[in-house]
């Protein structure tokens, strides 16, 4: 018998029941839970007259709709200026106090974007099932666990049953070997991986991440990567657990100690693919290849490297192909043929579940100390992912860099990924952005979104338009 | 989700094709946080005077008199009466949410829409489909006499007129289970709870690192 993939034993570990029609039940060690996808579900357990099936597995924070000014944000929940969000974020509160569940609540040092704030605090650990009600719970597959995004009548499955009826995925293999070039990053690897697979390449897979770059790489830049398995089609991404893994986990706040630790470590090191796996795709990139990625288009697979230029419908054959690039030129107001460091950002956004880690903001201060952001330039925004990642850049004087550059530092949340709350563009606004979607007004209604690493949007933000930050 | 075995109620009439779900609970509401409360705009539009805005006190509304539901003789109905076609429209749950929380168990009709009837069963209410003109000489019954009421056996699937009249109903046999026993997903799934119970227990034994730890 052929050996597992990561994904087989993680999957196996947690089969309940497994059914004659090929579902089975699986067991969810971590939910979490925010504000936007979870009052109908909780309203649901409590029509049913349905108790929380577990509650020490769950744990909430707000993230979607919170406020990033200062002035807003501290008056707490009842500062939220629009009422709908106010509500929303207020619902989460009540919802989390009547079901007795953990919250990090909105002023509290430890809140943040949901998929930063589960690996900063050890709430997601190797070997978990985690689930959340948001796509890009892939995130947390970094740490060699199974996770992934559930809609709202699932959220209240779990919560009443802490399982989930479950197909199980195909495995595929993304093999990155070599190593990175200066300057080139996770963002820039995970993109190059979606214009070469496609943004429906990893539809039916279970993706694992490996290869030497991968396990050349942070946890931060894991993170990264896993998070846009989603983009790619895949509902998760994972890498396994190596050493790496097991620095980063250890002394965070919810993860075991002592002798647990050691009973720990002992099952997580087995979490990685067995050698003779069987996986159903691989698909192979060069490390020394990837260039730094900018996406010029309304997809995550409208992707080229920094040297592009942007490709010219006249010149492909495929109608389908040809129409959707005509609109994608025409909506984001671009020309065909023109260099992607001919495209000028009119605002800047520097964070996201995607990259708004320390690892993140540090690159990005790399690029940006002494300098100034360029007049073309309206806005810079950087917004840490939590607390305690604001806490820490704060700490190593970071918030000053961006301020001296004329950036603008913010609260935790998610700020202008999705345009939820006020941080939004404007109608034909570029911007370069360190989120996951560029999709038509994802950052606001008409704005046009090229999405880059932090040290890439750092550059164009100091630059006012695309550059190599190989160069820098 | 309540379990569905012989409803026996008042019956309220519906008496239009084609009823969508937006005519079923406009657009503006689904900004809700909430599955329930949506009671009070059940059929908002054709209930009231005026433009229904989430989060208003309806008590306050101006009704429209000519709508059955706001007539005394319907009061307290949980079985509505329809015509063809009924829930056509968005996929929207809201619109089983709000029958339901309006205390409606039961619609009758000759035809619903697919996705509609779909989310019904998700939601404790029992779509029932008989022959048109069966379902015309009920609106006549109906009308004739106040205080009508319908016994709706699942069970049997059958209706019963209160003249004694009976008439057969189909039902899809697992749906009809689920429904018999308050049975949705969850439900099915708490089916399993020994099974889950006692992976949990071995889980513990396995990774006792995993329990109450947030707390
Ligand atoms: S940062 Fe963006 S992608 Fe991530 S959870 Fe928030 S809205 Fe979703």
């Amino acid at each position: 018998m052929a050996g597992q993939t990561l994904y087989d034993k993680l999957w196996s570990n947690h089969v309940v029941v497994q059914r004659d029609d090929g579902s089975a039940l699986i067991y969810i060690d971590r939910h979490l839970i925010h504000e936007v996808t979870s009052p109908q579900a909780f309203e649901g357990l409590r029509l049913a007259g349905r108790p929380l099936w577990r509650r020490d597995a769950n744990l909430a924070v707000p993230d979607h709709n919170v406020p990033t000014e200062r002035v807003e944000r501290s008056g707490g929940v009842a500062a939220i200026a629009d009422p709908v969000s106010r509500l929303q974020v207020q619902t989460l509160d009540d919802n989390c106090r009547d079901f007795d569940i953990v919250e990090f609540e909105i002023n509290d040092t430890r809140q943040g974007i949901v998929h930063v704030v589960g690996p900063e605090q050890g709430a997601t650990l190797p070997g978990m099932t985690v689930v959340c009600g948001d796509s890009h719970t892939s995130t947390h597959g970094a740490l060699g666990a199974l996770a992934h995004g559930i809609g709202t009548s699932e959220v209240e499955h779990v919560l009443a049953t802490q399982c989930l009826i479950q197909q199980k995925m195909k495995n595929m293999l993304v093999r990155i070997d070599g190593a990175l070039q200066n300057g080139v990053t996770a963002k820039d690897v995970v993109l190059a991986v979606i214009g070469k697979i496609g943004t429906a390449g990893g539809s039916g897979y279970a993706i694992e991440f490996g290869g030497e770059v991968v396990r050349a790489m942070s946890m931060e830049g894991r993170m990264t990567m896993c998070n846009m398995s989603i983009e790619a089609g895949a509902r998760m991404g994972m890498v396994a657990v190596d050493d790496t893994t097991l620095a980063y986990v250890k002394g965070r706040t919810y993860a075991p100690g002592g002798a647990l630790w050691d009973q720990a470590e002992a099952a997580w090191r087995d979490l990685h693919s067995d050698p003779d796996a069987h996986f159903d795709r691989v698909v192979e990139l060069r490390g020394e290849d990837i260039m730094p990625q900018v996406t010029w288009g309304t997809s995550p697979e409208m992707v080229l490297p920094v040297d592009g230029h942007l490709p010219d419908p006249a010149q492909i054959d495929n109608p389908t192909r040809r129409k959707a690039v005509e609109r994608a030129l025409e909506y984001m107001g671009l020309e065909a043929g023109m260099p992607i460091t001919a495209i000028r950002p009119d605002r800047v956004f520097i964070g996201s579940c995607t990259n708004s880690r320390i690892e993140d903001l540090r690159s990005a201060a790399a690029v940006v100390k002494g300098r100034r952001v360029a007049a073309s330039v309206k806005q810079a925004l950087v917004v840490p992912g939590s607390g305690e990642v604001k806490k820490q850049a704060e700490a190593e004087g970071l918030d000053k860099i961006f301020l001296a550059a004329g950036m603008e530092w913010r609260e935790p949340g998610c700020s202008m990924c999705l345009a939820m709350n006020a941080d939004k563009l404007g109608a034909g606004e570029h911007c370069a952005s360190t989120s996951n979607r560029n999709f038509e007004g994802r950052q606001g209604f008409g704005g046009r979104t090229h999405l880059v690493s932090p040290a890439m949007a750092a550059a164009a933000a100091i630059a006012g338009h695309f550059v190599d930050v190989r160069d820098w | 989700m309540k379990s569905f075995t012989v409803e026996r109620g008042l019956v309220a009439p519906m008496d239009r094709a084609n009823v969508d779900t937006d005519l079923i609970i406009p657009k503006q509401f689904l900004k809700s946080i909430k599955r329930s409360g949506f009671g009070p705009n059940l059929f908002d539009e054709l209930r009231y005077l005026d433009e229904g805005q989430p989060g208003e006190d309806c008590s306050r509304r101006p009704l429209n008199p000519d709508f059955p539901l706001n007539q005394a003789r319907y009061r307290g109905a949980s079985i509505l009466l329809a015509r063809e076609n009924f829930g056509c429209g968005s996929s929207r749950e809201h619109a089983p949410w709000a029958l339901e929380d309006y205390g409606f168990r039961c619609v009758i009709a000759p035809s619903f829409a697919d996705i509609f009837y779909n989310n019904c069963f998700k939601n404790g209410i029992l779509p029932i489909v008989l022959e048109a003109g069966v379902v015309d000489a009920l609106f006549r019954q109906l009308y004739a006499s106040e205080g009508y009421e319908l016994t709706v056996d699942l069970q049997g699937q059958q209706v019963t007129t209160p003249a004694g009249e009976v008439h057969r109903f189909e039902v899809d046999e697992f749906r009809r289970h689920c429904l018999l026993n308050g049975l949705d997903d969850i439900g099915l799934t708490l089916q399993d709870a020994a099974a889950i119970q006692a992976y949990e227990q071995g889980l513990r034994q396995r990774s006792p690192w995993l329990f109450d730890v947030i707390k």
